[in-house]
């Protein structure tokens, strides 16, 4: 079974999820950052591929990108990176980026070649659902590749039911209609529609993301869902780090 | 119909829709909306009727003798740059702006490089009464002052893309994470033929008023509808789209693109997306892109900021795969000394990337009786900086 299928099996208490851009803070901590992550208890861990031309992105994460890109971080330079990750770590990992650089890559080899190292899942914001179905579902499933797709508050209903029908490992619920970065707190209308959303009783469970920064927007965040995905709130914190392991314990202990 | 967008929204293998996720609902909206409206009797009648008497349309399609006699083919001149705001984007900004209104939308976002583009949707926004964003490079904003004095004036607020090279698709980018920031009241008013499915198809139809006009125009003066060369330049391709769009499918027509070469097309420092691209996405399309091995977007350059862009429209992309449009380029320079050879041959001004359009005369084998359309998209206001430093270095 896929590390997230068995993760939502598994687990009774929310998930707390972290993405992190590669190549960020410095360059070669990637692998470090993942298993200082599982150590410190995160159920799941989203890694980023920096890409030139971020279009979901806030700040945040589009000057991470920038600085990766800078310091030579690509596709390529990343897997060999985290090639023996499965060695030393055993919670589920995506890759999420923009599909440009997964089309340049070459979907199949792309599958193939991370399925080799043990990654479970991709997202991929801007890959529209419908092109995924008629032209890669079969390669991501050969290769047990999970594909996480994202709905907003926005979303119709009739194209929730189509996200959950193609998704097999969770959904990806974006909190608000924006681009990554941390808000202080959700409005009514935002948990209206979590709970709108757990109503819906989907086949696969649901993630929220974006605009969670602490223990209490966390905990928003997850009430009617799975659990919470954390990007920029983390970024920003080891940003800079020259003590990688003391700031990620720092900051996971800051969300319980 | 060949050559035309698919109920799918692609041109051949290029077109589409690869936007985030949370832009899905407002481009799906768009496209179940756009035909409908644009080609319903009342909006036709508002457009048309907007396009002469506020823009000046028909724009005049003037025989140019001396060019002419220069070139040994009879060059004509489809003057955009008489348009109202001065170049063909109004066109395109008339008909986006009445269907923002159909759709209820309150606030106009817009991505601008020359400017052009961004005076266009301010000057319509301030006629329709709507809140104006523009998006605009910080680099362009500095290399094309006087339109971003306008667009002020004009009642909108520039906001300066901080970003990569801080060009045009900089400036999209700024623009596209505003929508998705603003879903429900905002309409992005994108000026080229670029980004996802409607857009390019939308835009080179408000465009395509260009050759339908050429065709009687020629017909008045020629005797023929059909001329034996349209040239156009492309950046994403919006100008080109529109005098291309009634003569794609009359194979007999010539056609001819010219891109920017900047410093040269192998230099390193160029914006020849069909030279030096490949299949890649750009703002919510698959189209030629020019990128790295590891897909990451390469900037472009060239002395033209309407022309200082990575992708070409999907449409464009297809046409120059089928091999339908024949893809030229000319540089910096070569620009530059068309930009005076008009202005001393004819006594008309034109915007430096009209001149790239003309630039490509000199590269072609033209015969006697060869009826050439050369779409001089925009006239050399905005550019009077550039022009000056020139002159005083000659």
């Amino acid at each position: 079974m896929n590390r997230i299928n068995q993760l939502f099996n598994d687990t009774q208490d929310k998930i707390k999820s972290i993405y992190f851009t590669a190549g960020h803070p410095a360059p070669n901590t990637a692998l470090t950052i993942i298993q200082e992550l599982e150590k410190n208890g995160i159920n799941m861990i989203e890694i980023g591929m920096p890409f030139s031309d971020p279009l979901a992105d806030g700040p945040t994460i589009q000057r991470s990108s920038e600085f990766a890109l800078e310091q030579g971080m690509s596709v390529k330079k990343l897997l060999e990176e985290i090639k023996d990750v499965r060695q030393t770590v055993s919670i589920p990992l995506l890759l999420m980026g923009y599909f440009n650089s997964v089309q340049k890559y070459g979907v199949e080899q792309f599958c193939k070649d991370i399925s080799a190292i043990g990654i479970d899942g991709v997202i991929l914001p801007d890959l529209p659902l419908e092109y995924y179905e008629a032209n890669y579902q079969a390669t991501f499933e050969k290769h047990n590749i999970i594909p996480v797709f994202l709905i907003t508050p926005q979303t119709p209903d009739e194209r929730i039911r189509q996200t959950d029908k193609l998704s097999k490992g969770f959904i990806y619920m974006v909190s608000t209609a924006a681009t990554t970065g941390t808000q202080s707190g959700y409005a009514q209308e935002t948990m209206d529609y979590f709970k709108r959303i757990k109503d819906m009783n989907l086949s696969v469970p649901t993630v929220t993301g974006f605009g969670i920064s602490n223990k209490e927007t966390l905990e928003q965040a997850s009430r009617y869902s799975a659990g919470g995905i954390i990007g920029s709130a983390f970024v920003k914190a080891v940003d800079g780090s020259e003590d990688l392991a003391g700031d990620i314990a720092d900051f996971v202990k800051t969300l319980s | 119909m060949k050559y035309q967008v698919n109920e799918h929204g692609y041109y051949g293998e290029f077109g589409g829709a690869f936007v985030p996720e949370m832009l899905y609902p407002n481009v799906d909206n768009l496209k179940k909306k756009y035909l409908e409206i644009i080609q319903s009797d009342d909006f036709k009648q508002e457009f048309e009727l907007l396009l002469k008497d506020y823009v000046g349309r028909p724009s005049p399609l003037y025989y140019s003798e001396r060019m002419s006699e220069v070139y040994g083919a009879k060059i004509y001149l489809k003057r955009e740059d008489l348009n109202h705001t001065g170049s063909h984007k109004i066109n395109n900004t008339i008909g986006q702006i009445l269907l923002a209104k159909r759709l209820g939308k309150k606030r106009i976002i817009a991505e601008t490089g020359a400017g052009q583009h961004g005076v266009a949707t301010a000057t319509v926004c301030a006629r329709a009464g709507l809140d104006c964003v523009v998006f605009m490079g910080e680099e362009d904003v500095k290399r094309q002052r006087p339109n971003v004095e306008k667009m002020e004036m004009l009642g909108a607020t520039v906001i300066p893309a901080m970003s990569g090279n801080r060009t045009l698709k900089d400036a999209t980018n700024e623009a596209i994470r505003d929508w998705i920031n603003h879903p429900n009241e905002t309409h992005y008013i994108i000026g080229s033929v670029v980004g996802p499915h409607p857009y390019p198809d939308m835009v080179a139809r408000f465009q395509s008023v260009i050759s339908q006009e050429m065709k009687w125009q020629l017909m008045e003066q020629t005797g023929k509808e059909n001329p034996d060369t349209i040239i156009a330049c492309v950046g994403g391709g919006s100008n080109a789209a529109g005098a291309f769009y009634h003569f794609l499918d009359d194979e007999d027509v010539e056609l001819v693109a010219v891109e920017a070469a900047g410093l040269g097309v192998n230099s390193g420092e160029t914006a020849a997306t069909s030279q030096v691209g490949n299949d890649g996405i750009i703002h919510g399309s698959k189209t030629l892109l020019m990128q790295t091995e590891d897909g990451q977007i390469i900037e472009p350059y060239s002395i033209s900021a309407g022309l200082d862009y990575p992708g070409i429209g999907p449409v464009h992309a297809h046409l120059y795969k089928t091999g339908r449009v024949k893809f030229l380029n000319a540089t910096d320079d070569e620009a530059m000394e068309a930009v005076f050879e008009l202005t001393e041959k004819e006594g008309i001004i034109p915007a430096l990337e009209s001149a790239h359009a003309l630039a490509a005369l000199k590269k072609m084998a033209l015969k006697k009786d060869q009826v050439v359309v050369v779409n001089l998209s925009g006239r050399g206001d905005k550019d009077m900086d550039t022009y000056i430093r020139m002159k005083n270095e000659k």
